[in-house]
């Protein structure tokens, strides 16, 4: 393919440019466009006919000027250059230092999109990850290789809680462990917040950082997170590493792309969304997993934040239809005073089920997760019956639900942010806990379980 | 020389092309110097619309589109039993071995590996006359599995040759045969079939056999027939795939498709991992000896997707007509619909709801049309069942897709967004679900399983509805204030919840045979039956419920399934303790008079 330049645009239309009379030009093909300011930008190719091509520019179309601009198509897709050296370093969406140190040195180059794990390539997540949180790991466990979001609203903790995970994960015994952490839309202070407390964590390697603030181009957060990716598949399954994958926030990233999607003049689907937006979001969060026959992993941790704290919104539910679980923050905890701020039964790890219990954590923490969920509800049950009849009128029992439902807010749920329990030390406190309730509510734990850890 | 034509615009999946006036309407094609796989969509003169099943990044205009003289087909014959195979019907493993870890494009379209040696064990002599249906031939293709080599649909004659017993590959002709005008035709082992098309039948009959899940919700509550054809709708993460991964596991079908129309990868993973390793408890196999797993996740290409759930449709009838019992599920059919939206929106047709295309409604019903109890074209009995999982955006079950699957499915297995957030598993509403079987499949159980099915299953659905009403009251005052009465519904309603509806998929009693789903459902009722008259006679229900013997109603499901004559034993200790209680109250009532 030859690089072929192209003076003048047809249209402008937002992100959008029209170059007409193109040759030998390909689908999703890499762009660089100059205007008369003299500035790069690039794009790709979001549709081709015959000899014109429409081209989506990454860095924004203001100030390009029809016929006193330049465009080169490259031949080449999308490509993030990869190298060992990219460990601490800073880059912008489309894979450029933003850092002032200078070009990756060494590297070969690779397609931002990647491509589909072939299913029979995946080995099964399996390997808990211990957080330190005692309401992570007890009930809703990392699993290495997992996708895990955070279910977050504007105004709630989710970037110290974030921060925590990270820094507190212990993913293997060793040390070839990295984060990669991925700004989208992100204000500078948040990202700021994030690359200190990853740098301070004290696990060794600095995290490898892709920014695209809010001040930075829209259209480019569309890249980020899939460059992000691609560097994140490179430490892990070429280098080797366990890698944790931060993504914040999945919001800007669907917004951006129905800003997109409206200039293309697309038929909306849901709250103006377009209907791809699931196989797009899967298209980020199928990069997660575990390969059979290479080291590393690569986990994911996207925080997204609810519009309106509204969880049935297009974007908190459409990755809750990809994603392995998640992890759900609650306006409501987080007024009373707790942290992490974790809305329980809204909560859940799908991967934990094969990967704990006897041989992976304790041989009762499966059953003993199934009945604090389980009791937990419960007390929420009571909770809604206590404002209708007034405390009072409860039976023993039910105010036994509501004693337990405090403590286990107060002592299990809560927790300070540099504190990492043992998991052995969070499941034995959810027993002590559970002695408040009366042995026959006790129904998900079997007999031996209650005979052997239940004291009094 | 093969049909040419020429790329004009490329869109996504969605290309234009010129030189097509002698292509057929959905005709296989290939594109572009990597031959990506697609088929022609939509015909006007020598223009035309192909859609294609490989990512299309770097195709340019005026690259070849080459006719393959066949609409998308799928190769079909021995080797599919335990494969995994894409939306097109590639398997899998021979795309890891040309293309590594990581899916590549251009992969050709090699369905079934034609090399591979099977011991063939013929059925027919020379002179035999045989018609469409008739058995051919055989291949013990798994311990599990008799592969059967019928003659294919629409054709008939004389077979003049036949493979004698014995090892032969895929490419053999299984036969030669002349026809009723005296033509001679070669018959190949393996066949293709256009996985649009449903293969005929020659009858349809009423569903009457359940299919048995071992899960007691559905065979005790809302079960399934053989042929039927149910939906299970909800929210993520309230249950959908594992209820399907049940049923792939412990339904007793003789053939398992699954298809994952559009959903993570790892649980394509975790089938292969789990089921080799899996035993069949009617057989002691291996479940992987049974099973064929279609996967296209949710990030490979979406026009594949729309495809995948014909060409899983096209093998389950493959074995249907072999005379099989064989479950489809297809896991999520909402993936599929909104496949069929992406293409009709980059068509830009005109979308009726939700940017949905007006024909929706219809896929869908020649979807679940498909399904069926039937008598094959060679006189034996087969079916298909059809399990469609549905996700419904933000759990909203008057979205389209859900509404217009109401229409053509007869069972409902509604996952509660409540229930599932309580860890109420299988989180399968007992109020908003339904199955239209239970009646027709009702005879079934009282002759195979016992004869009081019916009567205890209809005491249990008046349990669980009185606990309707009575809910409703102690969320307004607390249950204290109830009369006794009352409260023993809600204990015997809480019993049926804990005790026999919820059932964990991932210990030991995730499968339950229907001997055991009658035992516990019997004696919960019979033990609401007592309490009621001890109840009625002036028994305080605290001390009912204080009793060992009623907490041990709870944990009947810990029984297992080889022991059930345990059952015996509870059920007299609990018969002795109602006895004792009834008797000692009573007395002190008199003696205090
Ligand atoms: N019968 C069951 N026993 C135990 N756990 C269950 C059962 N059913 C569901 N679960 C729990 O619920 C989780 C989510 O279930 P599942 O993956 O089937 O949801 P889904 O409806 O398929 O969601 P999605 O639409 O996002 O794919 C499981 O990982 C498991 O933890
Ligand atoms: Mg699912």
């Amino acid at each position: 393919m030859s690089l072929a330049e192209y003076r003048g645009l047809e249209s402008i239309e937002g992100p959008l440019i029209v170059v007409d009379g193109v040759k030998g030009v390909g689908y999703d093909e890499a762009v660089e466009i100059v205007g008369p300011d003299g500035n790069l930008r690039r794009g790709r190719v979001v549709l081709i006919e015959e000899n014109r091509a429409v081209v989506q520019v990454f860095s924004g179309t203001a100030a390009l000027v029809p016929d006193r601009s330049r465009v080169r198509f490259l031949g080449r897709h999308l490509e993030m250059t990869l190298s060992p050296s990219i460990l601490g370093r800073t880059f912008d969406g489309l894979g450029e230092p933003r850092d002032g140190c200078g070009a990756v040195l060494g590297g070969f180059r690779r397609d931002i999109n990647g491509q589909p794990i072939n299913p029979m390539a995946r080995a099964y997540p399996r390997d808990f990850i211990h957080t330190g949180l005692s309401v992570v790991d007890t009930l809703m466990t990392l699993i290495r290789g997992q996708k895990l979001p955070i279910f977050s609203s504007n105004g709630l903790p989710h970037n110290r809680l974030a921060v925590q995970i990270a820094s507190q994960s212990r993913i293997t015994s060793g040390d070839n462990f990295a984060v990669v952490f991925v700004g989208i839309g992100i204000r500078n202070d948040d990202a700021a917040y994030f690359i200190e407390a990853l740098r301070d964590s004290g696990k060794g390697r600095p995290p490898v950082v892709f920014l695209n603030l809010a001040s930075d181009p829209v259209i480019e957060r569309l890249a980020v997170p899939r460059t992000a990716l691609t560097a994140a598949e490179y430490l892990a399954f070429d280098l080797g590493y366990h890698v944790l994958v931060v993504m914040t926030d999945m919001t800007n990233y669907c917004e951006a792309l129905r800003e997109l999607a409206v200039a293309r003049g697309e038929v909306p689907s849901r709250k103006g969304y377009p209907g791809y937006l699931y196989s797009d979001l899967a298209s980020l969060y199928e990069r997660a997993g575990v390969l059979r026959d290479r080291p590393g992993s690569l986990t994911q941790l996207p925080i997204l934040t609810m519009p309106n704290d509204d969880i049935t919104h297009p974007i908190p539910d459409l990755t809750g239809f990809i994603t392995e679980g998640q992890i759900v923050l609650s306006r409501e905890q987080y007024a009373q005073g707790v942290y992490p701020p974790v809305d329980i039964p809204a909560s859940l790890s799908r991967l934990m089920k094969d990967s704990i219990g006897k041989g992976f954590t304790r041989e009762d923490h499966p059953d003993l997760a199934g009945q604090l969920f389980s009791s937990y509800s419960k007390v929420q049950e009571v909770r809604a019956l206590a404002g209708v009849v007034g405390e009072d009128e409860l039976g023993a029992v039910e105010k036994g639900y509501l004693k337990f439902g405090q403590a286990f807010e107060k002592r299990f749920l809560s927790q300070g942010e540099r504190e990492d329990r043992e998991i052995g030390v969070s499941l034995d406190l959810a027993w002590e806990l559970l002695s408040l309730l009366p042995r026959s509510e006790l129904t998900r734990l079997p007999s031996s379980l209650v005979k052997a850890h239940l004291k009094g | 020389m093969k049909k040419q034509g020429r790329v004009i615009s490329i869109n996504g999946p969605v290309i234009r092309a010129k030189g097509l006036s002698a292509f057929a309407m959905r005709e296989m094609v290939e594109v572009g110097s990597l031959r990506l796989l697609g088929e022609v969509i939509r015909l006007e003169g020598d223009e035309g619309i192909l859609q294609v099943f490989e990512e299309t990044q770097g195709l340019q205009p005026g690259e070849l589109v080459v006719g393959l003289g066949e609409p998308l087909s799928v190769t079909l014959g021995p080797g599919l039993v335990g494969a995994i195979l894409d939306g097109i019907g590639r398997p899998l493993g021979s795309l890891l071995q040309k293309t590594g870890d990581f899916l590549g494009r251009g992969g050709g379209l090699e369905q079934l590996d034609a090399k591979r040696n099977w011991e063939i064990f013929p059925q027919v002599q020379k002179g035999d006359i045989v018609t469409a249906g008739t058995l051919l031939a055989t291949v013990k293709e798994t311990p599990l599995v008799e592969h059967r080599l019928l003659l294919p649909p629409g054709m008939e004659g004389e077979i003049l040759e036949i493979l004698p017993q014995g090892f032969h590959d895929g490419e053999s002709a299984l036969a030669r045969l002349r026809d009723g005008f005296g033509r001679e035709m070669e018959l190949p082992l393996l066949h293709r079939w256009p996985v649009r098309t449903a293969r005929p039948v020659r009858q349809r009959l009423r569903p009457e056999e359940p299919l048995l899940t071992g899960q007691r919700v559905i065979d005790g509550y809302f079960p399934i027939a053989r042929g039927g054809v149910a939906a299970i709708p909800g929210g993520f993460g309230t249950g959908k795939t594992v209820t399907q991964h049940q049923l792939a596991k412990w339904s007793d079908s003789k053939i398992v498709v699954y298809i994952g129309c559009g959903e993570r990868g790892n649980e394509m993973t975790q089938v292969l991992e789990e089921f080799p390793a899996l035993v069949d408890p009617a057989t002691g196999h291996p479940l992987m000896e049974r099973t064929i797993l279609i996967a296209n996740t949710s990030n490979m290409p979406v026009a594949a997707r729309e495809a995948s759930i014909y060409t899983g449709l096209t093998i389950a009838e493959y074995f249907r007509d072999m005379g099989y019992d064989v479950a489809l599920m297809a896991d999520s059919t909402s993936r599929w619909a909104e496949a069929l939206r992406e293409i009709s929106g980059r068509l830009e047709e005109i979308p009726a709801e939700e940017g949905f295309p007006a024909y929706l409604p219809s896929r869908l019903a020649e979807f679940y049309e498909r399904a069926g109890r039937v008598t094959t074209l060679g006189g034996e009995r087969g079916s298909v069942t059809l399990i469609g999982a549905v996700s419904p955006p933000g759990g909203d079950f008057t979205e389209p897709v859900t509404r217009h699957t109401k229409r053509f499915i007869r069972c409902f297995w509604a996952l509660e967004r409540e229930l599932a957030s309580a860890r109420h598993y299988p989180a399968i509403s007992w109020t908003t679900s339904y199955s239209e079987y239970a009646a027709e499949v009702r005879p079934w159980f009282e002759t195979h399983v016992d004869p009081h099915w019916g009567t205890v299953q209809d005491a249990l659905r008046r349990i669980l509805a009185e606990d309707e009403q009575v809910q409703q009251v102690i969320q307004l005052v607390g249950e204290d204030v109830l009369p006794d009465e009352q409260r023993l519904v809600a204990l015997a309603a809480s019993i049926i919840k804990i005790g026999f509806l919820q059932q964990g998929a991932f210990g030991p009693d995730a499968y339950c045979p229907p001997e055991k789903t009658f035992a516990i459902m019997e004696l919960i009722v019979h033990f609401y039956e007592r309490a009621h008259d001890l109840v009625a006679k002036g028994v305080p229900l605290r001390l009912i419920k204080e009793a060992q013997e009623v907490e041990a109603l709870y944990r009947l499901r810990e029984i297992e399934s080889d022991n059930l004559q345990a059952f015996e034993g509870i059920r007299r200790r609990l018969e002795s303790r109602l006895e004792r209680i009834g008797a000692e109250r009573l007395a002190e009532g008199r003696s205090q008079r």
